[in-house]
């Protein structure tokens, strides 16, 4: 994970991209959380579906939610049809 | 070779010879011949362009950033309400830093409509991150647009081209061409290809850039603009070497002991030398200078030309609606403690003649402070 951003005289012209945006953290724009339930989750994967930046994977059968990128965005609550995902108030 | 040829073949026809890749580019007075006479070109097969024929400037320039990101030598023409309809993509083709060559025929904006000379289009983008370089004639518009290729592809900045409608742009006049194989020794044959989008080596081009990078991209933008005045002088030097023709950044005609000056820009220039020669005779001691290079201002090389004067007249071709007009306003900031007095002519085309400027001569001798010349009340 980057955590120096480089100065000008240092990036390529023009806004160029020269990082993914797997090094680029968008999880600090949060102000809720998804917290999932895994005694409600059935695996049923339509928080995987519905998620719009990729934030969330199966792993080891459970749902995982990469924290660095997840934006908060809440639909993955919204579309859970066993209402195992929480958005809980993030700590300042 | 020497042709009797308008300024806006002249500028085709040096686009043509810079074997530029891609055009695309909508009709409008009075530029239309530039694209008009470039198109003849593709037609008979003179050049292996491609010429897109798009529904406005707006997708022209458009198509014009599509095909310099990817590489190609790109050009295109406007005028005004072309000008203004392209107004967004123009920032969008310098924030992407991609060296497209453009003439803008100086005309006047509507409303009301009128297609003669003013300056007020290329002035409403002169902070669009385009180098703007201004030009006298139909010899310097062929010049230019030759060295403007030269100049964007190694600053990586657009260049803007700037004629005055009809007075250049429609005017015959003996213009000396160079050969293609001149040119193209002088520019490359075609684009450097770094930077650009390629298949085999993938890149974002014009992603959203957030509050975190915005600033930091924007002074690349401007540290290139600052740095472009070095590449403009060479590739001036250079093309003077080549050619005999030599442009300076900002030219002056017997200002070295002047009292009074005239700066202004464009055509005005050639009238105003008459009207010096014709104050001379009179045993006034008058001058004139001319800003070639707008966009970067060369300020430094202003105030070098202007500070022995007792006055300054900045003639500007551009309605200044509640402030002082654009050069008058780049004149002044780079010229403190000089004694600058701001003048508008010439708007939608009304003659700047001899008359015109002996009256701003005699305004500065007088210290008459009245900036509009030969509007009636």
């Amino acid at each position: 994970m980057n955590t120096k951003k480089k100065g000008y005289k240092e990036m390529p012209a023009g806004g160029v991209t020269y990082e993914t945006s797997l090094d680029y953290e968008t999880g600090t724009w949060r102000s809720e959380k998804p917290v999932v339930n895994d005694e409600k989750c059935t695996r049923c994967l339509e928080c995987y579906i519905y998620c719009p930046d990729a934030s969330i994977k199966y792993e080891d059968d459970k749902i995982i939610i990469d924290y660095s990128h997840c934006k908060g965005c809440g639909i993955c609550a919204k579309e859970c049809p066993q209402d195992a995902i929480d958005m809980v108030e993030e700590e300042k | 070779m020497i042709l009797g040829i308008s300024g806006d073949e002249a500028v085709a026809l040096a686009a043509k010879q810079c074997n530029v890749d891609v055009v695309a580019a909508y009709p409008i007075t009075p530029q239309t011949i530039i694209v008009e006479k470039f198109s003849e070109y593709v037609a008979n097969g003179e050049t292996q362009a491609e010429y897109v024929r798009v529904e406005s400037e707006h997708s022209a320039m458009s198509a014009c950033v599509g095909a310099s990101a990817r590489g190609a030598r790109t050009f295109t023409a406007t005028s005004s309400q072309g000008l203004m309809l392209m107004h967004e993509i123009l920032y969008v083709a310098s924030g992407m830093r991609l060296p497209i060559v453009m003439a803008n025929v100086n005309r006047a904006i509507s409303s009301p409509i009128n297609i003669h000379a003013d300056h007020a289009d290329s002035m409403a983008v002169r902070d669009s991150g385009w180098i703007q370089l201004s030009c006298v004639d139909a010899q310097e518009a062929y010049d230019t647009t030759i060295m403007a290729f030269k100049i964007a592809e190694e600053t990586l900045l657009p260049v803007m081209v700037l004629l005055d409608g009809f007075v250049i742009s429609h005017t015959l006049q003996n213009v000396s061409t160079l050969s293609d194989e001149q040119i193209l020794n002088f520019i490359g044959n075609e684009r450097k290809s770094e930077n650009i989008l390629d298949p085999e080596n993938p890149k974002t081009f014009g992603a959203m850039v957030l509050p975190d990078y915005y600033s930091e991209i924007k002074m690349q933008q401007i540290e290139a603009m600052d740095e472009s005045k070095k590449v403009i002088e060479n590739t001036f030097k250079e093309f003077g070497d080549l050619t005999g023709r030599r442009y300076p950044l900002v030219e002056s005609y017997k200002t070295d002991d002047a009292e009074h000056i005239l700066l202004c820009m464009g055509s005005a220039f050639g009238t105003a030398k008459v009207v010096v020669d014709d104050m001379r005779a009179e045993g006034k001691k008058v001058g004139v200078s001319r800003v070639k290079c707008y966009r970067p201002f060369a300020g430094n090389e202003v105030r070098e030309a202007i500070k022995n004067a007792k006055s300054v007249g900045v003639a500007d071709r551009v309605a200044p609606f509640g402030s002082y007009p654009p050069l008058y306003l780049d004149t002044k900031a780079s010229c403190d403690g000089i004694n600058l007095k701001s003048f508008v002519y010439g708007l939608g085309g009304r003659d700047v003649n001899k008359d015109t400027i002996k009256e701003v001569f005699d305004r500065l001798e007088k210290g008459v402070d009245e900036m509009f010349v030969g509007v009636r009340e």
